[in-house]
């Protein structure tokens, strides 16, 4: 026995609003992120993570204040994501309440901005988000290569070799999101999470693709992943995390049961 | 009645979910503060810490926080719980940033887990150790109060207590090698996990402190 994989549901958020939709029996209202990370956390999710996806600075205030309401109430690491560009972002966020902050397109523009923030706040509270898409190479072997605006910009730069870039500057564990797979329930892609939990000594959180439990078991027995994000098979009621966890169990998953 | 709690504040960052999980089990008011004389006046103290131990240390020393602990401790003997890079900051040396000097106040060394590191099996371990790994309670102790052991706590941390006296050592994790998870003596209880973080079992543990008369 020892370290658990951690189960991870994410809440995508917009003007303090959970935006996809959670569907739970028996609550008030289904948009407040306060309610739903409440919820998580009696379920015993191992972390919580909130994906802030709001555009307008007016908007992030609210955000601020939404963090905080649920550092109040939720006693379980809390991640923050999503519109976080400078060391000031990040010690707003940390302030509020945030136990760890994510960092994706700002990490693109200016990596410095990942080692000065792992050396102000310690490499524990620093997250690098890679949204990362398939793109074989002429001889068709596998390549994952970087995609911003919600996999729309390609960037040019490898997936692999920027996992390991942002760790050696100093970030503290990676999450990783299939563009290819994000919102399609087909599960994980499983060969780029592999290729970078083989690659880098931090742990890994796989994203995108969850749509049922098998798929969450795959993403640590063969991606190699030490922690799963999902969304939907969370929001929507299908599964809760106890019946996930029991499920990875039965499998020889060790988790926080 | 848990009376005024004081969360040493020496500026290194986000305290604010220690303060308000004291608060959620009933502390009657907490501070956070490195006010000497708040500090002193205060019934418990919680020593806290984030970040890289050089950057803490300087802080402590440079806010003579490092008085102020050794003072609650010794001279007022008022129950102390220290937590994560506040329980590294006790022992002699870490051997973060290439090598600091700590307070010394509990003799020992903070090692690093090593690269690469492996478990039993020969599978490789991350470093940061992070997440939610099971405790073993080495001694009885009032902050035990109520929880099984090997309940399992939230951890994050790539440097490990060695504590030089064994019969201090409250609890112990595993991960690769045996690290101290909690060390107990006197009115001191230091805990390398993040109570405030482990749900059910950290705000049990926070309680227990809240209710703690300092004896072992």
């Amino acid at each position: 026995m020892g370290l658990a994989k951690r189960i991870i549901p994410c809440l995508d958020v917009e003007n303090g609003r959970v935006v996809k939709g959670v569907n739970f029996v028996d609550i008030r209202d289904a948009g407040d992120p306060v309610e739903i990370a409440i919820r998580y956390n009696e379920q015993g999710a191992d972390e919580i993570t909130f994906l802030d996806i709001t555009a307008s600075h007016e908007g992030r205030d609210t955000t601020v204040h939404t963090v905080e309401k649920i550092a109040e109430e939720v006693f379980i690491p809390l991640t923050v994501g999503g519109g976080i560009r400078t060391v000031e972002d990040i010690r707003t966020m940390l302030n509020a309440g945030a136990d760890k902050v994510s960092i994706n397109t700002a990490a693109i523009h200016n990596p410095e901005l990942v080692r000065e923030s792992a050396e102000r706040f310690g490499s524990q509270c620093i997250v690098v988000a890679i949204d990362a898409k398939r793109v074989d190479d002429v001889d068709g072997s596998p390549r994952w290569e970087i995609f911003t605006h919600g996999g729309r910009k390609p960037t040019g730069i490898d997936a692999v070799g920027w996992a390991v870039r942002m760790a050696q500057l100093g970030a503290g564990e990676i999450l990783l999101t299939s563009m290819d797979r994000d919102g399609t329930k087909n599960g994980f892609e499983l060969g780029v999470t592999r290729a970078i939990t083989d690659a880098v000594e931090i742990p890994v959180i796989a994203s995108g693709g969850v749509g049922n439990l098998d798929h969450l078991v795959e993403g640590i027995t063969i991606g190699g992943a030490d922690a799963v994000l999902a969304a939907s098979i969370f929001h929507f009621g299908e599964y809760t995390v106890p019946q996930a966890k029991a499920y990875m169990a039965e499998r020889g998953i060790e988790v926080r049961l | 009645m848990s009376g005024v709690v004081a969360v040493i504040d020496y500026g290194m960052g986000n305290l604010h979910s220690v303060a308000s999980a004291l608060a959620h089990v009933g502390a009657d008011e907490v501070l956070v503060t490195h006010d000497a004389e708040l500090i002193r006046q205060a019934d418990r103290v919680v020593f806290p810490g984030v970040g890289a131990i050089r950057d803490c240390m300087a802080e402590i020393r440079w806010l003579k926080c490092d008085q102020l602990l050794t003072d609650a401790l010794v001279a007022q003997h008022k129950p102390v719980l220290a937590i994560c890079v506040g329980m590294q900051a006790l022992m002699s040396h870490s051997q973060e940033n290439g090598g600091v000097a700590c307070l010394d106040i509990v003799p020992g060394e903070v090692r690093y887990f090593g690269n690469p590191l492996v478990d039993a099996d020969g599978e490789r371990l991350k470093v940061p150790h992070m997440g939610w790994n099971e405790v073993r309670q080495v001694m009885d102790h009032p902050l035990w109060r109520g929880i099984p052991d090997m309940t399992r706590f939230y951890f994050v941390h790539s440097y490990y207590v060695d504590a030089v006296q064994r019969d201090l050592l409250a609890g112990a994790v595993q991960y690769g090698v045996s690290a101290d998870a909690a060390l107990a003596r006197d009115n001191l209880f230091a805990v390398q996990f993040h109570p405030e973080k482990s749900h059910t079992a950290g705000l049990q543990l926070l309680r227990n402190f809240l209710e703690w008369n300092g004896q072992c």
